[in-house]
């Protein structure tokens, strides 16, 4: 069986930066998988090779089995929604029109649903449009095209928080009538971590972290209360970031706590809180920070 | 509405079980779809179907093809039966193993239950 996309061995390189290094990279079939990392990771310059609007230094791309470079047959199963989309100097009826001749699944009742909702004027210059518009035109155009592969590279410049709930309930509305393959870099995780299936984290060019989002979820613990309470419980586990202050201490252990570790945690009187999926990718892009362990039980 | 402590799946498959061990989700009744689900919690289908899944191997929920799940016959009493286990588990033992610390009998223990459960505004269960 041919994957839905497959990336190998790519790498990219600008004259003095590694924008990409060894990056590889499996999706098939339909899912939502987050695109995460801090700016500058190589989300954006992952995405655009994909869609073969950029070329690799190294390492390849296939999209449904073949190279998407050049490639209209492949081209058209795709959808490719950029941060701050530029548009020729059209309406945005005009963009719309364009979007439907392009992609053979357009759903134009669809497209006129999310316009209303975005309150976007179609007969507007796109730019007369604000930053916030712009990027809603580029949604409308993203899902209405019903590509196989959707490709949003942090979408929502200038959009609230409500226009960006807006865009999140209709995806996965139409994710859900309408299987497809998403790709959605992001550095506003939580926001949408109910939304994702998988995570993949790049750092520095390098993908770092690669799991369901369903693993992630509880495999960070942060632990407070008085010290000596706190090294009792997170004797002999991984920890990071720990802080302290008079006699209190706030310390990140690795590893789901048990039953049987919450009980201990209440008789010591300590708080216990899960890390976010945002916080574990901020852990995850700092792996220096582990600590050695060799503390003795308090 | 869901929190981070648990996978999304797990919660989903503990809330429906809350529902039907309640009896806000009755015996034959059709419970959420995946995508009612999805929307609902905003979550991602997959995620849902998941949580679904969990529920429908433990027998507690019967797919009937074309129309969709429902909660299976004697699925409630099963869930209550693993309640008050996990209630003895959870808070009893631990209250007597306390009680012993403290010098407190069974008898003074029963008494002190009797006395807090009469109390107006004290322990309901």
């Amino acid at each position: 069986m041919t994957a839905t996309i497959t990336v190998s061995g790519l790498t990219r390189r600008y004259r003095h930066h590694l924008a990409l290094d060894d990056v590889g990279l499996t999706v098939d079939g339909p899912s939502i998988t987050g695109l995460v990392g801090r700016n500058g990771a190589g989300k954006t310059t992952l995405l655009r090779i994909v869609a073969a609007q950029e070329l690799p230094t190294a390492g390849r791309v296939l999209v449904f089995g073949a190279s998407p470079i050049e490639n209209d047959a492949v081209l058209r199963r795709m959808v490719f929604v950029r941060e701050d989309q530029t548009f020729p100097d059209i309406k945005v009826r005009d963009a719309l029109k364009a979007a439907s001749w392009f992609h053979p699944h357009w759903c134009g009742e669809l497209a006129e649903t999310l316009i209303g909702e975005f309150d976007l004027p179609t007969d507007r210059a796109i730019k007369r449009l604000s930053r916030g518009m712009r990027s809603a035109l580029s949604i409308v155009i993203g899902l209405a095209a019903r590509a196989e592969v959707t490709l949003f590279d942090e979408p929502y410049a200038g959009l609230d928080a409500v226009a960006r709930r807006l865009f999140y309930d209709r995806l996965l509305a139409e994710y859900a009538e309408h299987p497809r393959t998403v790709l959605l870099s992001t550095h506003l995780i939580d926001e949408v971590a109910g939304l994702l299936e998988r995570v993949v984290m790049i750092d520095r060019g390098r993908v770092v972290l690669d799991a369901a989002a369903d693993d992630i979820r509880g495999e960070w613990t942060t632990v407070s209360g008085p010290s000596a309470a706190v090294e009792q419980l997170v004797a002999g586990r991984p920890t990071r970031g720990r802080r302290r202050i008079a006699s209190q201490e706030s310390v990140i252990v690795a590893g789901a706590l048990d039953d049987i570790d919450h009980l201990r945690a209440r008789e010591l009187h300590l708080r216990v809180e899960p890390l976010s999926l945002q916080q574990v990718v901020v852990q995850a892009s700092n792996p220096a920070a582990e600590e050695p362990n060799d503390r003795t039980h308090a | 509405m869901l929190d981070d402590a648990t996978p999304l799946f797990t919660q989903i498959a503990q809330r429906l079980a809350e529902e039907i061990a309640d009896g806000a989700l009755a015996e034959g009744e059709r419970v959420p779809s995946t995508n009612e689900l999805a929307a609902y919690y905003r979550i991602n289908p997959a995620t849902a179907a998941k949580g679904l899944g969990v529920l429908t191997d433990d027998g507690l929920l019967e797919k009937r093809r074309g129309i969709g799940m429902f909660v299976a016959p004697g699925a409630r009493g099963r869930l209550l039966d693993e309640r008050r286990r996990r209630f003895t588990e959870r808070y009893v033992q631990p209250l007597v193993a306390e009680a012993g610390r403290l010098g407190i009998d069974p008898d003074e223990l029963v008494a002190l239950i009797r006395q807090a459960s009469h109390t107006p505004g004290g322990i309901t269960l």
